[in-house]
């Protein structure tokens, strides 16, 4: 890059950042996102009280009153202190459930993908039974056997989002290993292992990066959704979907109980969508509408 | 054509057994036995012995499982472990709520999100592209829990203009004919002349049927706007607007027509979504239907109600998906397999 006489060359990665940055909607996803992560990081610092500290002479405390910026809770707990945790609690189950799809899906795609055959053929069986499962209900079976817990319902999210992952990883996998540029690998005696890892597998990221910010968003909705069906985070937990279904009590007298932390949850999901929308225009020109 | 329809139709058939194996081994996952929790904690272990017997947990799991197949094969689900309800036939009372709500939802769904696709796409880059896209991606992010309970909030606790659930007013009894209450509020009407039940009905179905309505809404408008921008730009349009047709007709008659195929195939896979994720909805909406009937069955942790609901909500999935695949190869002649 040093060679005057090249004046403008930029790298892949500049040259997508540049074009990541016309677009105004990805922009903003991507400060959503990031503000989120800020917001869930410093919460200690930022919450102006504790979030499961209860207070009850502050029952229902309306917004803008004593205090409270979005209110109280039934039990005289901040809201705002409750979503500023929550979006920690929001953001980690989105991580460790894309993190379970990623990890699993990635290695089954990878692997059968890779070498074919009998395996690959069972594999992809079983992956179409599991996209043939509506997904929500899938994850409520899961939660339902093991025990209503958020590390369940990690697992549960995580499982769901197996098959997506592993089909994209694997037609990604098909169209590379055929790429002269494997062909080349192997015939100098590259393993198995250097093959799929150093070769094949940077080279199905971006398809991968983008469907991973897409189930972060779809994560964090499932979570909320399951423990408000009270089948994920349990009390005293500051869970966004948790906080909507305790204040479903109160839903003729108190309406900013539920309001706030759903709104909170539609942000964040929507910082996440716009994000993985943006990344895919940039990363994956075939994959654009 | 019809070695294709065949050929789908057999794949189905493996898709279906699997569904219903996957559901009866996630049983396992769970940590209790079904007798115990059914007898509470206090029972005696020959009291538990005996509904294990009863209930036929004893068996080895492979024959439990060939036995839960057999009886399948046979439409029997078994009975609730909790209240002995025979769970075919609770499944088969409540489908209708769920369908009717399902279908609602998706008529207004499907006419606005043509309406908003098309007037993106017709419009594009303006302000009302933006607001219809915007408000899609808006869509699919809003939690359908929260968006129910503020439409609640706002137009039956505040407003007071729709009732906050249930099918129909708590005063009213109506013999069921089809099950699909808006349409047995029709024939109410020719049979006595009675326009309350219809109304009533109406009145109910509305907000849960909105708020059901959003994701597929959304998803809709995309795949409209997508598919009538490909369409605008080629040259037949131009000749069309070339001979001097009303911008209405090559928008609707001439453009429309040709992106309709990926439209439909988008209405027919969010239907199949839509049937299977009322769970939330009817929750909230206390509807009566198959996803409020699910999640008592798994709050009650009543597994053979669970298994029996999951793998029935699953089979209509499979079903839809299927039907959506064969008029997908029907109406595109140059699909051919």
């Amino acid at each position: 890059m040093a060679d005057p006489s090249v004046t403008r060359d930029l790298s892949p990665f500049q040259e997508q950042w540049l074009q990541f940055r016309q677009s105004r909607s990805a922009v903003l996803g991507l400060f959503i996102v990031v503000l989120f992560f800020l917001l869930a990081l410093f919460a200690p610092m930022i919450a102006p009280a504790d979030p499961i500290a209860q207070n009850l002479e502050a029952q229902l405390t309306r917004p803008l009153h004593g205090g409270y910026l979005f209110g109280a809770d039934d039990l005289g707990r901040d809201i705002l202190s409750r979503i500023l945790f929550g979006a920690r609690i929001s953001l980690l189950v989105g991580a460790i459930s894309v993190s379970i799809s990623l990890a699993i899906g990635g290695a089954v795609g990878l692997l059968s993908g890779y070498f074919g055959g009998l395996a690959d053929l069972l594999v992809m069986r079983l992956i179409d039974i599991m996209l043939a499962f509506p997904s929500i209900l899938l994850a409520i079976v899961i939660c339902a056997a093991m025990g209503p817990s958020l590390q369940n319902a990690m697992i549960a999210i995580g499982v769901i989002g197996i098959p997506s992952i592993a089909r994209i990883v694997r037609a990604s996998v098909l169209a590379e290993k055929e790429m002269d540029y494997v062909t080349a690998e192997r015939s100098l005696g590259a393993s198995h292992l250097r093959l799929v890892f150093s070769a094949i597998l940077p080279n199905c990221l971006a398809p991968l990066i983008v469907q991973a910010t897409l189930a972060y968003a779809g994560a964090i909705i499932s979570a909320a959704g399951l423990s408000f069906l009270g089948l994920g985070a349990q009390p005293p937990t500051p869970e966004w979907g948790f906080m909507v279904s305790s204040g479903m009590e109160y839903i003729s007298t108190a309406w900013w109980v539920i309001t706030f932390p759903g709104l909170a949850i539609l942000v964040a999901v929507l910082g996440f969508n716009l994000l993985g929308d943006g990344l895919r225009d940039v990363l994956d020109p075939r994959m654009k509408e | 054509m019809g070695r294709y329809i065949a050929k789908r139709f057999l794949l189905v058939i493996p898709t279906i057994l699997g569904v219903i194996t996957l559901v009866f081994f996630l049983r396992f996952l769970s940590p209790g036995d079904p007798a115990r929790l059914m007898l509470g904690e206090r029972a005696t272990p020959d009291a538990v012995r005996v509904l294990r017997a009863e209930w036929g947990l004893d068996r080895p799991k492979a024959e439990q499982y060939l036995v839960y197949m057999g009886k399948v094969l046979r439409l029997d689900l078994g009975r609730s472990y909790k209240n002995g309800d025979p769970v075919a036939q609770e499944i088969l009372t409540r489908f209708p709520a769920t369908v009717e709500l399902s279908v609602v939802s998706m008529v207004i769904a499907s006419v606005l999100g043509i309406l908003a696709g098309v007037v993106a796409a017709t419009r594009r880059n303006t302000v009302a592209d933006f607001v219809a896209m915007v408000g899609s991606l808006v869509g699919v992010s809003v939690p359908i829990f929260w968006l129910g309970l503020i439409l609640i909030i706002v137009f039956a606790v505040n407003l007071n203009l729709f009732p906050t659930g249930g099918r129909l007013d708590g005063r009213m009894l109506m013999v069921p004919i089809t099950g699909f209450y808006t349409l047995d509020g029709l024939l109410y009407i020719f049979r006595e002349h009675d326009f309350s039940y219809f109304l009533s009905a109406l009145h109910h179905i509305i907000l849960p049927a909105v708020a059901l309505a959003t994701v597929p809404l959304a998803v809709i408008a995309r795949v409209t706007r997508s598919a009538m921008l490909e369409i605008m730009g080629q040259d037949y349009i131009r000749t069309a607007r070339a001979k001097g047709l009303p911008e209405r007709t090559v928008i609707w008659s001439h453009a429309f027509r040709n992106a309709l195929l990926p439209v439909i195939t988008i209405i027919g896979i969010e239907f199949g979504y839509n049937l299977a994720g009322t769970v939330l909805t009817e929750t909230i909406f206390a509807w009566p239907g198959i996803g409020n009937w699910l999640y008592t069955a798994v709050l009650s942790r009543d597994y053979l109600a669970v298994q029996g609901g999951v793998a029935f909500v699953s089979i209509a999935f499979i079903l839809i998906n299927l039907l959506v695949d064969v008029m997908y190869a029907y109406v595109n002649p140059r699909i051919r397999y």
